[in-house]
């Protein structure tokens, strides 16, 4: 049919440029057609590599928590899934996380870290910023694999004599003393208490909306009598001995706080257990739903724009029908009738596509600057969108390429 | 060359049914010069497509160089009146702003001629009719004459059995029609075939023989009009 050089109807490269010229005659149609190609294929390769990015980013932030971790939150578990309301109930205790650490039925695990989390308001001089304060004991550093850059981490003694200290990650430093600064020394009030600076962590990356860096660590202790007024943790982390233990030690863990909080049914738990690999499951399901949505919105769009470039070719075989008639009263077959405006309407989804691809190359770039994303583009998804806008060409251009194609040559010639 | 028997055409309008030709037989030889008049309704213009290979006869054969056109299929058709008949129409059907060249050259498209030999070619056509110096000029900027020209070279350019006019000269004024009337003539000596409807008997002139239509029968067939030897 449209074979490259020698002996065919006419080559690809003539082919192409006799499309070219149709499609030039018409500039303002054209360009509205093209334009609903580039829509469509621009927001599926932005929303698929954006779904990406944010994949990526959960992912890497919760593999940098470390591996052998478990947390404990309070709050029934439903099939091992995160349940919404976790973490909003008050059933787990310090003496929870004294027990794990002392109880001799646990064996697989090797560090204990109660925690208490809250929001504040944090002001240092005059710059204020509302972070996540964490209530932690030494052991926090160890589970959670924290180093500090300046200074030290919280001690023992900071947490059983409830000194007024705090530990700033990287973020939080920048935002309350400025970039690059050593504020080790320094005060800080926090919900009305002055608390002295001892340390500054280690960037643990992440970014976005759960900002790993953006955070203060005082002891728990503090956290609980002097800034929240709270006697109940908000989850316990464990480092298990091993990987392999990880499970045993989700079990240990489990029967052990049954017993505490003196329940018999695992399915009436006031707690549930995850460990990295639930929340990662947990958390790539839901950006994963995410993106399957947002992407099938992008694809109605890309629908939508197909539906433009039929309507557009079906307007131009009903004023071309006097061209097709004469082409084939000078014996063009329907083979070729067919091709010429095929290529016609492929032209059109392969240039909205390309632009397309730019436009959504460019927006994911944006994301990635503005919302500090990885900048995520799959050569997969821009082959895909190439694939893609040359079979919707194909696909909504074959009814009125058809349709031309089959015009009774003596009707098409009388056409007014 | 071409032979015509009891080829009936009727079309149906919903209910009603129009004989558009009726029974009609003959016969023309190669190298002939034939104009088919009539008045408007009498069948002329479908008998030109059937000839044409653009239409099919309700019942009756048509054979156009031994070949029975009743059994052909649409692509067939279609080369068909690619190789062995060259069109030209009242209205010159031109493609719009394409140039002179790329017009004459279409139907060597169809034909998967080379395009070195597909430009040979519409040059060489293009110079017969005249306009050597009109080869990028599009349809638009060309007179009716000049139009018709471009179609008659793009008629010929095949090498067609037989060209088929339809009113050649029905769109041009009367100084131009005659030379595009001479073209014709000159043609016809040359040894083409054709065939041409008209409704007015001084263009008519120039044919050898012509048939008359009427009501879809043949009223008359003959060389009886002409006075004088061309």
């Amino acid at each position: 049919m449209v074979t490259a050089g020698g002996k065919s109807d006419m080559d690809f490269r003539e082919l192409a440029i006799e499309s070219l010229s149709t499609l030039a005659l018409n500039k303002l149609r054209t360009g509205l057609a093209i334009l609903g190609i580039i829509i469509g294929i621009g927001s599926v390769i932005a929303l698929v590599s954006l779904g990406q990015a944010s994949q990526k980013a959960v992912e890497s932030q919760i593999q940098s928590l470390g591996s052998n971790l478990l947390t404990v939150m309070p709050g029934s578990a439903q099939s091992g899934g995160v349940r919404g309301a976790a973490g909003a109930r008050t059933t787990l205790t310090f003496n929870d996380a004294k027990d794990i650490e002392n109880s001799p039925a646990i064996t697989a695990v090797k560090n204990v870290s109660p925690e208490y989390s809250g929001r504040a308001q944090v002001v240092a001089g005059r710059n204020n910023t509302n972070t996540s304060v964490m209530g932690v004991t030494p052991l926090y550093a160890q589970v959670r694999k924290i180093e500090t850059a300046f200074g030290n981490f919280i001690t023992e003694r900071d947490v059983t004599a409830q000194t007024r200290v705090a530990v700033l990650g990287p973020a939080a430093t920048a935002d309350l003393f400025g970039e690059g600064i050593n504020p080790v020394g320094q005060a800080v009030r926090i919900n009305g208490q002055t608390l002295r600076v001892i340390g500054v962590t280690v960037s643990k990356g992440g970014s976005g909306f759960q900002n790993q860096d953006d955070v203060i660590y005082v002891p728990l202790t503090i956290a609980q009598k002097q800034l929240f007024g709270v006697n109940y943790l908000s989850t316990i982390s464990l480092e298990a001995e091993s990987e392999e233990v990880m499970v045993q030690a989700q079990n240990q863990v489990g029967y052990l706080l049954l017993q505490r909080h003196k329940l018999s049914d695992p399915q009436e738990a006031d707690f549930s257990i995850f460990s990295q690999q639930d929340i990662l499951e947990t958390a790539s399901q839901v950006t994963g739903t995410f993106t399957a949505l947002l992407s099938g919105v992008a694809a109605i769009s890309l629908l939508v724009g197909g539906i433009g470039i039929m309507n557009v070719m079906l307007v131009t075989v009903t004023e071309r029908t006097r061209e097709i008639g004469l082409r084939k009263a000078l014996g063009a077959k329907k083979k070729v009738i067919i091709t010429q405006f095929l290529s016609e309407s492929v032209i059109l989804t392969f240039t909205g596509g390309l632009f397309g691809i730019i436009l959504g190359v460019l927006i994911s770039f944006l994301f990635s600057v503005f919302m500090s994303f990885a900048f995520v583009v799959s050569l997969n998804s821009i082959f895909l969108a190439f694939v893609v806008s040359a079979a919707i060409g194909i696909i909504f251009g074959w009814y009125p390429a058809r349709k031309a194609a089959n015009l009774e040559p003596i009707e098409a010639l009388r056409y007014e | 060359m071409i032979k015509v028997s009891h080829m009936s055409k009727t079309y149906k309008i919903g209910e009603l049914e129009t004989v558009a030709l009726a029974d009609v037989s003959f016969e023309i030889k190669k190298g002939e010069f034939v104009a088919i008049m009539g008045p408007s309704g009498s069948g002329k213009s479908t008998l030109m497509h059937i000839l044409g290979a653009l239409d099919k006869p309700s019942s009756g054969k048509y054979f156009l160089d031994g070949e029975n056109m009743a059994g052909l299929s649409d692509d067939e058709l279609a080369e068909v009146r690619n190789k062995k008949i060259g069109f030209i129409f009242q209205a010159y059907n031109l493609l719009p702003r394409t140039t002179a060249l790329k017009n004459v050259m279409l139907p060597m498209v169809y034909a998967d001629i080379t395009a070195d030999e597909r430009r040979r070619r519409a040059e060489m056509y293009l110079e017969m009719v005249g306009l050597k110096d009109r080869f990028f000029h599009t349809s638009n900027q060309l007179s009716g004459g000049q139009q018709q020209r471009v179609a008659i070279a793009r008629g010929l350019v095949m090498n067609p059995s037989i060209l088929l006019a339809d009113e050649p000269t029905g769109n041009i004024a009367s100084a131009q029609a005659a030379e595009i009337m001479e073209i014709f003539r000159k043609l016809n000596r040359e040894g083409h075939t054709i065939i041409m409807i008209t409704h007015e008997a001084d263009i008519a002139e120039y044919a050898k023989r012509i048939i008359h239509l009427k009501d879809g029968h043949i009223a008359s067939d003959g060389n009886g009009h002409r006075r004088r030897k061309i």
